[in-house]
């Protein structure tokens, strides 16, 4: 059991360093789904003693939502904005990977500082800096990346982040939370893809680093 | 006694390696639906060669003789350090794997001063490229060695691929081993020359790395050093054919066959991924390397947790 769900953190650590060095935005999109279909495999192996219905469906609602919908909307913004590759990002891919290595060491380091209060014995102690390091990759890709596309799926990165963080807890009650950051999140999103819908038909492109020239 | 079955890996492994670019090339051929050159090609062209004379520019001196003698000379103790599987290496000590990779490097040193003493600029160019990339797969190769060596408590080779078995496999220690497969695998591809990083098959373009650098050996000389690429093949498939087939029966004959199985494996492998995948541009190279250095730094981070 305990062997499944490291191997599945390691691969959510991948999917987080593919995010850091991939160009392409479909693959990106497809990266920060596949994420959230591992996590709602942790979410079922982390508290093995706490799988009921209520939490199965909880995590339905919310892989559907991070791992369908979400990834529709933002794929569809960015076909119809005509951008298929992260071209000129702000860090570049390779000092992006080297800077997701130095991240992943600054999580382990402070989850090993923390001293969060966890439930149970059964908490797998590889959650937690798992959770930080998805946090740190979706803040680095919002700052690193030029499209406005690749800093809405570093928003959804954090989201997942912030998530397996919760999951870590997960008795039922961080569960209800986890619904309200989830709608926030939906509502944003959408927003974002309404606006990078905007933005392209108005500018020709999605470079938010020439937005800032907007002056009123 | 104890001797008799790494005796037998390097008499096997010296006979059979011209066999794993013979399996490449005939995977490849199906995939493009030819028949391709017989398996034994490899023995073929190396005795053509060896029936040849060599020729030597005017310009050159001993370093481009004493280049592929060299080259062959490391690749040759390799093979004495590297196991396969659970046959132990015949020569073993501590440390042994730094020497393993340092004596590739030794090897590809004198590769490139014999192509950089022709004074062609066009080797020259492959010269500088294969110290590149090599400088970037180095990095990889090491750090999986290192993850391997901390998971193991061992820093010899023979230990620490005897460490690797089911129960490894399929404890905490399997996603860092996983991941340390995937880094050599990337290693693998890269000190070979082969696709993604460099296509062995042109010759004449501006982009590739090994083929260029021995473009004016010819004869005895350029026979040792296709034998040293081909032994090459082998000594960097027993490092990660010893991970991914943790098969540890006891008995050394089973463990021999298939250690040797899984190369030619290996080898069918690498004839799928020339088939099915493009060479990537140059630039992209080093974003490649690096990945594997930081697929390694993970496995090491994961197994030092």
């Amino acid at each position: 059991m305990n062997a499944w769900l490291d191997t599945i953190l390691v691969l959510l650590i991948l999917t987080n360093l593919h995010l850091l060095g991939s160009s392409r935005i479909s693959a990106c999109i497809r990266t920060v789904a596949a994420q959230a279909l591992l996590l709602a495999v942790v979410s079922v192996l982390a508290q093995p003693s706490h799988v009921g219905l209520r939490l199965l469906l909880l995590a339905a609602v919310s892989t559907t939502i991070k791992a369908g919908v979400l990834p529709w909307l933002l794929r569809r913004a960015s076909r119809e904005a005509g951008v298929q590759t992260e071209d000129e990002p702000f860090v570049g891919f390779t000092t992006s990977l080297l800077l997701g290595l130095g991240l992943l060491g600054a999580a382990l380091h402070l989850a090993g500082r923390l001293r969060l209060p966890l439930p149970g014995a059964d908490t797998p102690t590889f959650l937690v800096p798992v959770a930080l390091f998805t946090i740190m990759v979706g803040l680095l890709v919002i700052v690193g990346r030029r499209k406005a596309v690749m800093q809405a799926l570093g928003y959804l990165a954090m989201e997942n982040g912030v998530y397996a963080f919760g999951l870590a807890f997960a008795v039922e009650e961080p569960m209800l939370v986890e619904m309200g950051v989830l709608l926030d999140v939906f509502v944003a999103v959408f927003v974002m893809g309404i606006a990078i819908h905007h933005i392209s038909r108005e500018f020709d492109h999605i470079d938010v680093d020439r937005l800032s020239v907007l002056k009123d | 006694m104890s001797t008799l079955p790494s005796i037998a890996h390097v008499l096997l492994a010296l006979l059979l390696a011209p066999l794993m670019p013979g399996v490449i090339n005939r995977v490849k051929a199906w995939f493009a639906g030819r028949r391709g050159p017989p398996l034994v090609q490899g023995y073929r062209d190396l005795s053509k060669l060896l029936h040849k004379g060599a020729v030597y520019s005017k310009t050159t001196t001993w370093l481009f003789v004493a280049g592929p003698i060299i080259g062959l000379a490391c690749i040759l103790t390799a093979l004495l350090i590297v196991p396969l599987g659970s046959v132990p290496s015949l020569i073993s000590f501590q440390g042994d794997f730094l020497l393993a990779a340092y004596l590739l490097a030794l090897m590809r040193f004198f590769t490139i001063l014999a192509a950089l003493d022709t004074g062609s600029s066009f080797e020259g160019m492959g010269a500088s490229r294969e110290a590149f990339y090599s400088a970037l797969a180095e990095p990889a190769l090491l750090l999986a060695l290192a993850a391997m060596a901390t998971q193991s408590g061992s820093l010899s080779l023979s230990p620490i691929y005897a460490a690797v078995n089911w129960h490894a496999m399929t404890s905490l220690a399997g996603p860092a081993l996983l991941l340390v497969a995937a880094a050599l695998l990337i290693v693998f591809l890269t000190e070979n020359a082969r696709i993604p990083v460099d296509d062995p098959n042109t010759h004449l373009e501006l982009t590739m790395i090994h083929e260029v650098m021995v473009l004016d050996h010819s004869g005895p000389d350029f026979a040792m050093i296709q034998y040293a690429a081909m032994l090459k093949l082998w000594v960097l498939g027993t490092l990660l054919v010893g991970i991914v087939i943790p098969v540890r029966s006891g008995w050394w004959p089973v463990d021999l066959a298939v250690g040797i199985a899984g190369l030619m494996a290996l080898a069918a492998l690498v004839g799928v991924i020339e088939s099915v995948i493009a060479r990537l541009r140059l630039i992209r190279v080093p974003q490649f390397l690096v990945a594997a250095s930081v697929l390694s730094i993970l496995a090491l981070v994961l197994v030092m947790r």
